[in-house]
C-alpha cells in the first residue's frame, strides 16, 4: 500500500502529466474500460467481464474518436492483461495514450523527450523523486541522463550488435521476444533513454508501414535502464489492409486459445476516414516506478494485488 | 499438471524425468510479444543447475515427491541404513546422495528423507548438531604463533576449524547449513 507520501507524488505526477498534454491542446477523454469486443491482439489475454472484456488497452475507441475528427486527444485509464504479474507487471495498471492527427512516430518520440521534461520540471524538488539535476539515479548506484536528446537505435541494428543471431533468423524461429529481452533489452537505455525503431511490419498489427521499406512498420518503443516504458507508432490508416490483418489475427487467436471475438467492423468501416495519425501507449506506473526510485510497480500503485 | 503461469520461485516440477526446484523466476513480455517465463531451476537429484525460457503453453508434471520422518541406523561401507519411524520400514541410501550430510549424522539420529517417485534422493538435517571431538591438537598456552583456529576431527570424521581452546572429547555444535563450528557446548 503506498503512503501518505507515495499517494501525493503520484497525485502530483498524474497532474503533472496532463497539464503537459492541456497546455498543448490535447483533448482529455474518457472511454468505457468494459466493451463488448477485442482489438485482435496475439499475445494479450483479456479479462472476460459479464460476456464482455476489460479493455487490454483505449486503442479501438480512441482512434474511431480520432476519425470522427476530434484533433489531437489523451487518455490516462486503466488497463487490464489477464495473467501478466511480476516486477514490471501487474493484470490491471495505469496507461497513458495519446494521438496526434498529423504527423508519425517521430513527433511521439519528441513528444516523449518533452513529456519527461515537463515532468522534472514539475516534480524535481519533490520527495521521493529519484531524480536531480536532469539526472535519474538508479539502483546500483548509476546515473542515466534524461537529457534530450535521447539515444535512437533501429530494431535491426540493436540485433547486430547484441543479438546471437540475425533478426531474420530469429523471426524465422519465433524467438525475436526472447532474443529480445535476454540479449537485447538490458543494454537499451542505461546511459541515457532510448528509442528502439522501425520494427518487422509482422509486429506491428495497427502500424503504418515504412515508406520505402514495406517490411518494416513505423513503429518505436522507449526504454530507460532496459525497462520498456511505451509503445508508439504511425497508424495504419488503410482498413483494407487491417482487415486482413486482423483476419489472421482473430484466425489464430481462435486455432490456438480458442479465443474468439467478432471482426471490429464499425472499427474499421471508420478508420477509412482518418488520413493520418499516430498514437502511442506510455506504461505510467513503470515511469512512477523509475521517477521514485523503487524496483517494482507494484510498489507505486495505491494497492497491489499484495495488499488484500 | 502445472501450466506456466503456475510457475514462481520456490515451485518444484518436473522436467525430462527429474525433480526441480525454481530457485529464480521472472515474467517478461516485450511489447505486445509473447509472455516468457524464465526460471532459474535446480536439479533435485544432481544438484545440476537449469536455466530455461517457457511461453504460455508449456506445461509441467508435478513431480511424485514424498518427506518422511526417518530414523539414521548405521552406515556399513558406502551404505547408509535408515528407518521409518512410522512403520519400520528399513532402506539405504547412497553416500553419493547424501553429499555433505554424513559429515553431521550420527547413529539414531532422526531427519526427514525426501523420496522421489519412491527413490529417497535426499534428507533434511536439523539445522544444528552436537558431535563430540575425537581428535585435536593440545593447545599450547602462550603460543604466539597468532593463529586464532586450529583443525579437530569430530566422531563423524568430518575435519573442521575451531577455536584454540577445544580440547578433545569436548561437545560441539556445528551448523549444518556451513558446516562451521558455532560453540562448544557444556554438558
Amino acid at each position: 500500500m503506498l503512503d501518505l507520501q507515495g499517494l501525493r507524488f503520484r497525485a502530483a505526477f498524474f497532474h503533472s502529466l496532463r497539464s503537459f498534454f492541456v497546455r498543448q491542446q490535447f483533448l482529455e477523454v474518457d472511454t468505457p474500460i468494459r466493451q463488448p469486443l477485442l482489438l485482435p491482439e496475439l499475445n494479450i489475454e483479456p479479462l472476460a467481464s459479464e460476456g464482455w472484456f476489460l479493455q487490454a488497452s483505449p486503442e479501438l475507441c480512441m482512434k474511431r474518436l480520432l476519425a470522427a475528427g476530434c484533433g489531437r486527444i489523451f487518455q490516462l485509464c486503466n488497463c487490464f492483461r489477464k495473467g501478466e504479474r511480476g516486477r514490471l507487471h501487474l493484470e490491471e495498471f495505469t496507461m497513458l495514450e495519446w494521438y496526434r492527427t498529423s504527423g508519425g512516430y517521430e513527433d511521439l518520440m519528441a513528444d516523449c523527450e518533452a513529456l519527461l521534461g515537463s515532468l522534472l520540471a514539475d516534480l524535481g524538488g519533490m520527495v521521493p523523486c529519484a531524480v536531480s539535476n536532469g539526472s535519474l539515479r538508479v539502483s546500483g548506484g548509476r546515473v542515466i541522463s534524461l537529457h534530450p536528446p535521447w539515444d535512437r537505435l533501429s530494431v535491426h541494428e540493436a540485433f547486430v550488435r547484441y543479438s546471437p543471431v540475425a533478426i531474420e533468423q530469429a523471426m524465422a524461429g519465433d524467438t525475436f521476444d526472447q532474443i529480445l529481452v535476454e540479449y537485447v533489452e538490458p543494454h537499451l537505455g542505461v546511459e541515457r533513454p532510448l528509442f528502439l525503431y522501425d520494427y518487422p511490419v509482422e509486429l506491428g498489427s495497427l502500424a503504418r508501414r515504412k515508406d520505402g521499406f514495406p517490411h518494416l512498420a513505423e513503429r518505436f518503443e522507449f526504454y530507460i535502464n532496459g525497462i520498456e516504458l511505451a509503445n508508439g507508432f504511425s497508424e495504419l490508416t488503410d482498413s483494407h489492409e487491417q482487415r486482413q490483418r486482423f483476419a489472421r489475427d482473430l484466425e489464430l487467436m481462435d486455432e490456438e486459445r480458442r479465443l474468439r471475438s467478432p471482426m471490429p467492423e464499425r472499427f474499421l468501416q471508420e478508420l477509412g476516414g482518418l488520413d493520418q495519425a499516430a498514437g502511442i501507449a506510455l506504461g505510467v506506473d513503470r515511469l512512477l516506478m523509475l521517477l521514485m526510485g523503487k524496483e517494482s510497480v507494484g510498489e507505486v500503485v495505491s494497492f497491489s494485488p499484495a495488499d488484500f | 499438471m502445472y501450466t506456466a503461469a503456475d510457475l514462481r520461485k520456490g515451485l518444484k516440477v518436473q522436467v525430462d524425468g527429474a525433480p526441480y526446484i525454481i530457485s529464480e523466476f521472472e515474467f517478461s513480455k516485450p511489447g505486445k510479444g509473447q509472455a516468457l517465463y524464465r526460471c532459474k531451476m535446480r536439479n533435485m537429484i544432481t544438484g545440476n543447475q537449469l536455466v530455461q525460457t517457457y511461453r504460455s503453453n508449456d506445461k509441467f508434471e508435478k513431480p511424485e515427491l514424498e518427506e518422511r520422518k526417518m530414523q539414521y541406523l548405521y552406515c556399513q561401507g558406502e551404505e547408509y541404513h535408515f528407518m521409518d519411524t512410522q512403520n519400520y520400514e528399513q532402506i539405504v541410501i547412497d553416500k553419493g546422495h547424501l553429499g555433505d550430510s554424513v559429515n553431521y549424522m550420527t547413529d539414531n539420529m532422526e531427519m526427514d528423507v525426501l523420496f522421489f517417485q519412491d527413490r529417497p534422493i535426499d534428507v533434511s538435517l536439523p539445522m544444528f548438531v552436537n558431535l563430540r571431538v575425537t581428535q585435536a591438537d593440545p593447545w599450547a598456552k602462550g603460543d604466539t604463533s597468532g593463529s586464532d583456529s586450529k583443525p579437530v576431527t569430530v566422531e563423524t570424521g568430518y575435519v573442521l576449524q575451531v577455536p584454540p581452546f577445544v580440547e578433545e572429547g569436548d561437545k560441539i555444535q556445528i551448523d549444518t547449513r556451513t558446516g562451521a563450528y558455532v560453540t562448544r557446548v557444556k554438558e
